[in-house]
């Protein structure tokens, strides 16, 4: 059945743009786990009589974003304050940018699909808040940290061009890859460095007109921004099916009920009274600068993965997942430079290197998977081969002379181990003659243990042949 | 336009000002003054000058990308009304469930 409606997602992504230090002030990024308000200074803390400045790497990184994205950049920008009062935000505003951000009219493609960007601005994060108390006696009170405040941060906003919790996931990995790439930031979601808010509406399919979203917030992974966005699509067609209305609101997703719940904010009802900051002086963007950021862009992961399809004639969906990560795709292209044959270096990539991040000099993975293909190793020594290599950062060739590692692929040196498999498994040699194929398994886990060196391939033909 | 007393309360709100009784008249007349003045300013005929965000002339002051010591903890603290395990403790303002 196909649903009668229709999903419209727009996504607001803000991203820690890579510095060493805040956005208005010198206090360096903290940690995770820093003793609270032990990055903080007197601009951050807004005490009165300091004074912001910007932070040049900041604009930098935004700028390379905005490059990457296919944004337009004014050449005249500036930033606003944002009024609110709320105890996360010292100054009771936060700088941001309004009218004139920092970029416009950019695009991501997805897929074949143009997503377009309406803008990449540059703002501060704001503190964190502690709630604590009872319910009971109504005794509530919060524990500000403030190592947060102040910390750069860009805001990536789309049109509403995603049409599925699919493709709003896939969105926010590709844009990850794409400011990993050009090294814009780290965009690591469990620290915070990439929060994704997706905002959601649903129409009758067909239906021209938008509408009423609601904007989740609290989504700490892709799983959970796929998750909350089918459940809010789940809750909005239920509202809608049943007669009532969506409501306008900010609604938070709770991993651990696996549901949205409306964050009441009447109190906070948006007014925010924008002006411009008068604090700092408007930013008055050089086109040299710009055109040397774009100039300076390394690859791009949609141009890599179509090259890596291409040139080094991998399948549509090896080259997706390696031009999703910078470092697995140099690793890649540098294995192969190395004499590593494409295809096999990309499935211990993808295979190996991926899962356990672990990270072989290209030399070593070449080395690993010339072995293999020679058949020199069996894939399971090649295994344990990588892993050592990685450890110790000795090649693949010399951990294997060491251990005396080879694969015997000789039938007539197999035979006395296949022999004795079948002698000391009699039940499972009855089982398969007696029509259990299934018995085949057993033998050969117990051969590959008797026998880790053997071929495999050539074990199980000639056990197969004494079976029959 | 003279102010009304809702948005006089609404501005009071949003800036975390508490009225006493008799503050909303007060403040409806001093605030529909500083209004009127403005006003007056928007009959100036501004068509030939462009949009003004700032009035000091400068432009691109920028700061490079260097970690600087910050304060310590205690002096963070040192002005806080409350204070708690290295945290700023302020009333709460989450809303109860």
């Amino acid at each position: 059945m196909t649903s009668p409606w229709e999903v419209v997602i727009g996504m607001e992504v803000h991203v820690q743009p890579r510095t060493r230090s805040k956005m208005f002030c010198g206090c360096a990024i903290g940690q995770l786990g820093d003793p609270p308000n032990s990055n903080v200074c007197e601009i951050c803390l807004g005490m009165p009589g300091t004074l912001p400045v910007i932070n040049k790497a900041a604009v930098e990184a935004c700028l390379k974003t905005a490059v990457a994205l296919n944004c337009e950049i004014p050449r005249h920008t500036k930033f606003d304050r944002k009024n609110y009062m709320y105890p996360d935000l010292p100054k009771g505003y936060q700088i941001s940018q309004y009218d004139l951000p920092m970029s416009v009219n950019g695009v991501l493609e997805l897929d074949g699909r143009r997503i377009r960007v309406r803008r990449v601005h540059l703002e501060e994060d704001t503190g964190k808040l502690i709630h604590a108390g009872d319910k009971l006696h109504k005794a509530w009170e919060s524990f500000v940290d403030l190592n947060r405040a102040g910390v750069p941060l860009m805001e990536i906003v789309t049109e509403p061009d995603l049409r599925s919790a699919d493709e709003a996931r896939d969105y926010a990995v590709a844009l990850r890859t794409l400011l990993r790439t050009i090294g814009a930031s780290e965009a690591d979601m469990e620290k915070g460095q990439l929060r994704a808010e997706p905002n959601i509406s649903i129409r009758r399919a067909g239906s021209e007109e938008l509408g009423v979203k609601t904007e989740l917030k609290n989504i700490n992974s892709f799983r959970a921004l796929h998750r909350a966005i089918l459940y809010e699509v789940a809750r909005q067609a239920e509202v809608l099916e049943s007669g009532g209305t969506v409501v306008q609101e900010t609604r938070g997703w709770s991993d651990a009920e696996q549901r949205t719940f409306s964050q009441r904010s009447k109190e906070f009802a948006e007014d925010y009274r924008y002006f411009p900051e008068p604090d700092l002086p408007p930013l008055e963007l050089d086109p040299g600068w710009i055109e040397d950021l774009r100039r300076a862009l390394p690859e791009l992961p949609g141009a890599r993965r179509a090259r890596l399809v291409s040139q080094h004639k991998l399948p549509e969906a090896d080259a997706v997942l390696i031009a999703a990560d910078r470092d697995l795709a140099d690793l890649f292209e540098a294995a192969v430079a190395k004499g590593a044959e494409a295809k096999p270096a990309a499935n211990w990539i993808i295979g190996e290197v991926a899962p356990s991040g672990k990270f072989p000099t290209p030399e070593h993975l070449a080395d690993l998977v010339k072995l293999v293909t020679a058949g020199s190793i069996t894939r399971d020594q090649a295994r344990e081969v990588l892993i050592e290599s990685v450890e110790t950062g000795r090649s693949p060739s010399d951990i294997v002379a060491e251990h005396g590692f080879a694969q015997v692929s000789d039938e007539a040196a197999l035979l006395a181990e296949v022999e004795a498999v079948m002698a000391a498994n009699p039940r499972a040699v009855e089982d398969y003659r007696g029509g259990k194929k299934q018995a085949l398994g057993a033998l050969m886990a117990d051969l590959k243990k008797r026998a880790p060196q053997a071929n495999p391939k050539v074990a199980s033909e000639l056990l197969l042949r004494l079976l029959g | 336009m003279p102010l009304s007393k809702d948005e006089v309360r609404h501005v009071a709100m949003l800036a975390r000002l508490s009225l006493e009784p008799g503050d909303e008249e007060f403040y409806a007349e001093q605030l529909s003054g500083i209004l009127a003045h403005i006003d007056r300013l928007q009959q100036l005929d501004t068509e030939s000058i462009p949009p003004t965000a700032q009035v000091v002339e400068v432009a691109n002051t920028l700061r490079e990308d260097v970690p600087r010591p910050g304060l310590t903890q205690a002096d963070a603290l040192a002005n806080a009304p409350a204070a708690v395990d290295g945290f700023f403790r302020v009333p709460s303002i989450q809303e109860e469930a």
